[in-house]
């Protein structure tokens, strides 16, 4: 086993504030091009994608590429997993190759942890399941710090399918290491009780205006449709009472933060012109992806 | 004429209100004398000084996986784990390929039995045809056949009306009703117990109320049928009331336990481990105190482990497509002196009586007794002495257990089926 990052919840305080430290300095100044650096010259790094994604692959293969590492994408249709090759064989033949490191997204929820107890070489976690999905915790923390300065005495609100949600998992672990009043909010049967004791510093509701009341950030989360087994909610009326629109957004602080992790449903989750407005920065967060990372992908690979 | 003397162990038979050290004669098979002082006399002889000496432990829950999937266990290795875990007797589930779900699989289960098995094995035959929950398959001739009780363990009779008629046909017949209580519903597409650590670690959850809802259900047909019934694994707290419940009303209901059931809950899975993976699943640590307790207080009689071996390639997976179980006999008493007896939760005899006694009552089976006239099953067992679990070395052909590795304090020592010596322990 090789230290990689397969999660928010295993990492410090100080892990955390160390790898966003590295992430500010690697966001390029404004509007300058981003120069490649060589600091990972020589180093492979094998992105596995077994679920599909376009932009945590893309934002890991640009990070990798400005740190000067040579990256490879694979992605599991037309890879060897298609024709029923074991997880484990798939990740023995790669690391016979010698990466030296593999980011990895798979359906199931602790697919990495499970590798990593076999593998010699390091594991980034890209999104697992519905467990975690430590780097988008990390960019979106990054960019609320961009507007807010740190994460000190905030008040987030995550919105949507808590239950199947990896990131509404990994943004509790970091929010709750830096004290930050959480309120998840969602349909009662995508927001089971036992999230709350997850982490400390959560409050539940299925009332969207008491989830946004008086809201620093609040994070719309994506209705995953192909991670519902079963009809746990009525679809037709989920904009009405869990849709961010433009009058929430009267209910938060004025300077209130509107983010997504992506990609949007404009009108399931949220409406146009919030996800349009001057408070939104789902912008932000996927150009922060990039910076996170790098500081990621250096942690991993720079001893 | 073949003679073994059991000499000087603490002869320990719940069936007979037996508790003190003295010598245990077994004649061609049979139990002749439990007395002081027997003749060895041209007899073999053991020295059970500072042993227990108990009636053959009986397991009446395991899969042998034969006919069917002999890559994961046969009658024979399964027999050989059995003997090394000190039972005498086990009860194999009828899942295999095909299914025993008529006179013919289960004599040709008897049949196998009789050529390589090392302990005794008694088949418990399918609820329905291929325990596809449709309709009933050949109870009264399995019966015949050697059948000792019936059950669709693993596939839950979900239709209730079905499970009402075989509850009947099943009552007229004598045989006892196994039910492994999931409603599938409610369990649909969950890997472990549903709560804090299943919601902390994104996997579904099977909820408790997927038991409950299943005992409740049963136990209510279980009254307006008359039928001997017994619930399987039993993981719930609730349902633990239930049963208890159930018995105060005077039905013929009984239970079982396993050890990993009242050994380990879901916070003591490390993440992700498959080894740790079964139905019902790990349950919270209220759910562990509650089936202690109910083996306690006698609403729960037997301890069975749900042997349930797989290959490792199957369990080298990611933890959602692992499949369910893990294997159990050879830890068995090593997990019940150390969470029941040495806690002083029950006495040795309450311990004994759960594995002999208690499970031979449930199916009615003439094992579980040392009286003489008996046949000549016998565990012996030591308390005190330190040994650590080796899964590499267990005669299973499968590895999948949470307790490799797990130091022990007392456990088996020899198995004997019909007098003859079929395991020793060797340090």
């Amino acid at each position: 086993m090789s230290a990689g990052l397969l999660g928010i919840e295993p990492l410090s305080r100080n892990d955390v504030e160390a790898i966003l430290a590295r992430s500010k300095y690697f966001q390029p100044a404004k509007g300058q091009t981003f120069k490649r650096l060589d600091t990972l010259r020589g180093r492979t790094i094998v992105n596995l994608f077994f679920e599909s994604s376009t932009r945590t692959r893309t934002s890991f293969e640009i990070a990798a590429k400005r740190l000067g590492a040579d990256i490879l994408s694979i992605t599991a249709a037309g890879s060897s997993v298609s024709k029923g090759e074991s997880l484990v064989d798939t990740l023995n033949t790669l690391v016979a190759m010698r990466p030296d490191a593999i980011v990895m997204r798979h359906s199931a929820s602790g697919a990495p942890h499970f590798l990593s107890r076999y593998l010699p070489i390091p594991i980034v976690n890209a999104g697992d399941g519905t467990h975690e999905h430590p780097t988008q915790a990390l960019l979106d923390a990054l960019t609320i710090i961009d507007r807010r300065g740190s994460l000190d005495g905030l008040r987030v609100a995550i919105i949507g399918d808590i239950a199947h949600s990896r990131v509404a998992r990994s943004n509790i672990f970091l929010l709750s290491k830096f004290g930050v009043q959480i309120v998840l909010c969602g349909p009662a049967s995508l927001l089971p009780r036992e999230i709350g004791c997850i982490a400390a510093g959560i409050e539940l509701t299925t009332d969207m205006v008491k989830a946004i009341d008086g809201a620093d950030v609040v994070m719309m989360l994506r209705v995953q449709l192909e991670r519902q087994h079963e009809a746990a909610f009525p679809a037709n009326e989920y904009f009405q009472f869990f849709g961010l629109r433009p009058e929430h957004i009267e209910r938060a602080k004025p300077d209130v933060i509107v983010m997504h992790p992506g990609p949007i449903n404009r009108g399931r989750e949220i409406s146009s012109e919030v996800a349009d407005s001057q408070r939104s920065a789902i912008l932000n967060q996927v150009e922060n992806g990039i910076a996170v990372r790098m500081a990621v992908l250096e942690r991993v690979l720079v001893q | 004429m073949s003679r073994l003397i059991i000499k000087n162990g603490r002869v320990v038979d719940p069936s007979a209100s037996l508790e003190r050290v003295c010598d245990v004669a077994i004649e061609d098979g049979i139990v002749q004398h439990v007395g002081d002082n027997l003749s060895a006399a041209g007899a073999e002889e053991f020295d059970a000084s500072g042993l227990v000496v108990a009636p053959g432990f009986i397991d009446m829950h395991v899969h042998l996986r034969e006919p069917g999937f002999e890559h994961a266990e046969t009658i024979e290795s399964g027999s050989r784990a059995a003997a090394a875990g000190g039972f005498t007797s086990v009860c194999c589930m009828p899942n295999t390929q095909p299914v025993n779900d008529s006179a013919n699989v289960t004599s040709y289960i008897l049949d196998r039995a009789r050529r390589f098995a090392v302990v005794n094995v008694f088949p418990i035959g399918s609820i329905t045809k291929n325990s596809a929950g449709e309709e009933l398959s050949a109870i009264a001739s399995m019966k015949q056949a050697g059948a000792v009780a019936i059950s669709d363990d693993g596939k839950p009779v979900m239709n209730a009306r079905l499970a009402r008629r075989a509850m009947e046909y099943a009552r007229s017949l004598g045989l006892p009703y196994i039910e492994h209580c999931e409603d599938l519903n409610l369990s649909a597409g969950g890997n472990m117990h549903e709560g804090i650590e299943s919601t902390r670690l994104g996997i579904r959850g099977i909820p408790r109320s997927s038991e409950d809802v299943m005992v409740a259900r049963d136990l209510i047909l279980a009254e307006l049928t008359g039928c001997r019934y017994h619930v399987a694994h039993l993981s719930s707290k609730y349902s633990v009331e239930m049963v208890a419940f159930a018995k105060a009303r005077g039905l013929s209901v009984t239970a079982e336990a396993t050890p990993h059931h009242f050994v380990l809950a879901d916070t003591d899975m490390p993440a992700y481990d498959s080894n740790y993976k079964m139905k019902p699943p790990l349950r919270e640590t209220s759910d562990v105190s509650a089936v202690l307790q109910g083996l306690k207080s006698g609403a729960i009689e037997a301890i069975a482990t749900d042997h349930a071996p797989h290959p490792g390639a199957e369990k080298m997976q990611e933890f959602e497509r692992c499949p369910f179980g893990i294997i159990g006999l050879e830890t068995a008493i090593g997990l019940s002196l150390e969470r029941l007896y040495h806690t002083g939760a029950i006495s040795l005899s309450k311990l004994v009586s759960l594995f002999t006694a208690g499970p031979a009552g449930i199916l009615s089976l003439e094992q579980g007794s040392l009286r003489p006239g008996s046949s000549g099953d016998v565990t012996i067992f030591g308390l005190n002495h330190e040994w650590t679990y080796d899964v590499n070395r267990s005669p299973s052909k499968s590895r999948n257990t949470p307790f490799h590795g797990r130091k022990f304090k007392g456990g088996p020592i020899a198995t004997i089926v019909a007098g003859k010596i079929v395991w020793r322990f060797e340090d």
